[in-house]
């Protein structure tokens, strides 16, 4: 199935991501897109029923994963995080409003 | 036709470093004055650093200048000068990721490869260009202008970690570290004609690694000579509990390990790494290197990893998926840029994304939110993750009957800027040969094997297994040791 993703859809996408395209950035974008999205699609050549996805490549070894424990360590002082807010009262970063959806 | 204009110097060892700080014939302060000096010469035509941290290393090389006048034993890496891709933070230096979003962000934290150097003696110099959050294979998309090759400046240094590898070949630092996560240490270490090298996924702490895509990510340092770029790995390596997927393993003396002969060891060439799209010129340098571990003693196997092909396509959906996800915290809320004209939270978002983020990663922030998204997830993003467990089975199988696989590192010696620049397809396609060994996970090294006639530089590729770096590393040396 070739893909053909349209300015809307791009659109809808940037809005998922939080961007804004501008609007000479798009068409651009979406030639892009398309050229890579139908490159891609090559894999589709490829019988992978049975197959299981590999998230992570410990798994090969035998790596579960493990997590480790949950408990509370001293991380990072706080005045030297805050000291690269674009904007706080010192305890808080502070932006603009959230707008309430009705 | 060579070059007129070139930048090329190599470093002296670390073993000749270290015995002129022991003997005092040299002092760290002078050593580091003298790297400055050199960086004021060539960096405004290479634009290999992007930041200096001058007091940082003022004071680490006076510390080791007091320790050798006492005749105190010097830690492994004293008075060694090192730079810094600037995707690892460093407390206080700018770290940029090579993007304006990240403009003026100054690290409260020290990244943990960053810190072993440091307490290993070493003196960080300051912070590496590079492709922006480590998106490219050229540094052409560094939002702080491109590096430029210092055997030929009319050339890309490779990329992402272009400024990390053309400050060893300009000697504008001793070593330094870089980071691969599709080939961003080992093509640009090919370009510029010095070692590189991949470590194991989880062999180097990610403990203050800027993400790009965490299960591809790797630290990895940069080196004039094989045996020093093993020093470097073993002084990153190794667990650190501020990286729960470090690995326990332990760290071997990579060095050491590297000066056992390589006679004996049996070498993988696969068929679909020297076909189609393979610079005529790299073959040759290859094949050279290739008949001078065959004179070494080594047995060579031709075999055939058969998805090699499908490789970059999983490539870019996996890292860019996991890219996706990564660069959401820079939003404008608690470092980095944040646009100024903004009424609403989503507004701030999306204008301080829009205006801080270039071209190459929005497009990638894109392709991940579409392979990521509903009703799109499983024919990209799922399918891409099946691909991946058959691309690394097949490493596994062919690692059954050989210690390393040898390849090009690149298809094509360095390119000149702006060539590639047009297409982003074409750029991702250069990544052919080193995203396989990123998503299996694999380790391997990219060591100088020759020049074109030209005089580019050629990379040859030492694939191996998990955690046999050691084994990469033999390879390594008796390729180096080889008049090519």
């Amino acid at each position: 199935m070739p893909a053909r993703v349209t300015v809307e859809e791009v659109e809808r996408v940037a809005e998922l991501a939080n961007l804004e395209l501008a609007p000479d950035e798009k068409p651009r974008m979406v030639s892009d897109l398309n050229a890579i999205l139908d490159y891609v699609a090559e894999l589709n050549q490829l019988d992978t029923s049975g197959v299981a996805p590999l998230a992570q490549v410990t798994e090969l070894a035998g790596g579960t994963g493990d997590l480790r424990p949950d408990c509370i360590r001293p991380s990072l002082d706080r005045s030297a995080v805050m000291s690269q807010a674009p904007e706080t009262d010192g305890a808080f970063f502070k932006v603009p409003k959230v707008i309430e959806r009705s | 036709m060579p070059t007129t204009e070139t930048f090329a110097e190599k470093p002296k060892s670390l073993a000749e470093l270290r015995s002129e700080l022991e003997s005092g014939r040299t002092k760290a302060a002078d050593l580091a004055a003298s790297y400055y000096d050199r960086i004021a010469a060539v960096n405004p035509r290479l634009n290999v650093y992007l930041a200096l941290s001058k007091d940082r290393a003022v004071e680490q090389a006076s510390r080791i200048d007091a320790l050798a006048s006492k005749g105190d034993p010097l830690p492994p890496l004293a008075g060694i000068p090192v730079g810094i891709k600037d995707v690892l933070v460093m407390r206080g230096a700018p770290a940029t990721a090579g993007s304006k979003i990240l403009e003026g962000y100054r690290p409260p934290y020290d990244c943990t490869a960053v810190a072993r150097l440091e307490n290993a003696g070493a003196v960080l110099l300051g912070k590496t260009n590079c492709d922006a959050f480590a998106m490219g294979s050229s540094n052409e998309n560094s939002a702080y202008g491109p590096v430029r090759n210092p055997v030929d400046p009319e050339r890309v240094p490779g990329g992402s970690s272009g400024g990390s590898a053309a400050a060893v070949a300009a000697n504008m630092a001793v070593a330094t570290l870089g980071t691969d996560t599709g080939g961003s240490i080992r093509q640009p270490a090919s370009f510029c004609g010095v070692v590189g090298v991949l470590p194991t996924w989880g062999r180097v702490s990610r403990y203050g690694l800027i993400a790009f895509a965490s299960s591809l990510d790797r630290i990895g340092p940069f080196a004039a000579n094989v045996r020093d770029a093993a020093t470097m790995l073993a002084v990153i390596a190794g667990y650190d509990p501020k990286d729960a997927t470090s690995s326990e393993q332990p760290v071997p003396d990579y060095a050491a390990v590297s000066d056992q002969p390589a006679e004996g060891l049996r070498i993988g060439v696969p068929a679909e790494y020297f076909a189609e799209g393979l610079d005529p010129d790299v073959r040759a340098q290859i094949e050279k290197g290739i008949d001078a571990l065959r004179a070494a003693g080594c047995t060579i196997k031709p075999l055939s990893l058969p998805h090699t092909r499908y490789a970059v396509p999983v490539y870019y959906l996996i890292a860019t998926a996991e890219a996706s996800a990564n660069l959401a915290r820079f939003d404008g809320v608690r470092y980095g840029y944040r646009s100024n004209s903004s009424d609403t939270l989503s507004a701030m978002y999306r204008n301080s994304r829009e205006e801080g983020f270039g071209a190459e990663v929005k497009r990638r922030i894109l392709l991940g939110t579409y392979a990521l998204s509903a009703g799109y997830y499983d024919a990209y993003y799922g399918k891409a993750q099946q691909v991946r467990r058959i691309l690394a089975e097949e490493f596994l199988r062919a690692f059954a009957d050989v210690d390393v696989i040898v390849t090009p590192t690149s298809p094509v010696p360095a390119f000149k800027l702006g060539e590639k620049t047009g297409d982003p397809l074409s750029m991702y396609l250069a990544d052919i040969y080193t995203v396989t060994a990123s998503l299996a996970g694999i380790c391997g090294v990219s060591v100088p094997c020759g020049t074109t006639p030209a005089g580019l530089p050629v990379g040859m590729q030492i694939l191996a297994s998990r955690f046999q770096e050691g084994t990469a590393f033999r390879i390594a040396r008796a390729v180096e040791g080889a008049v090519l």
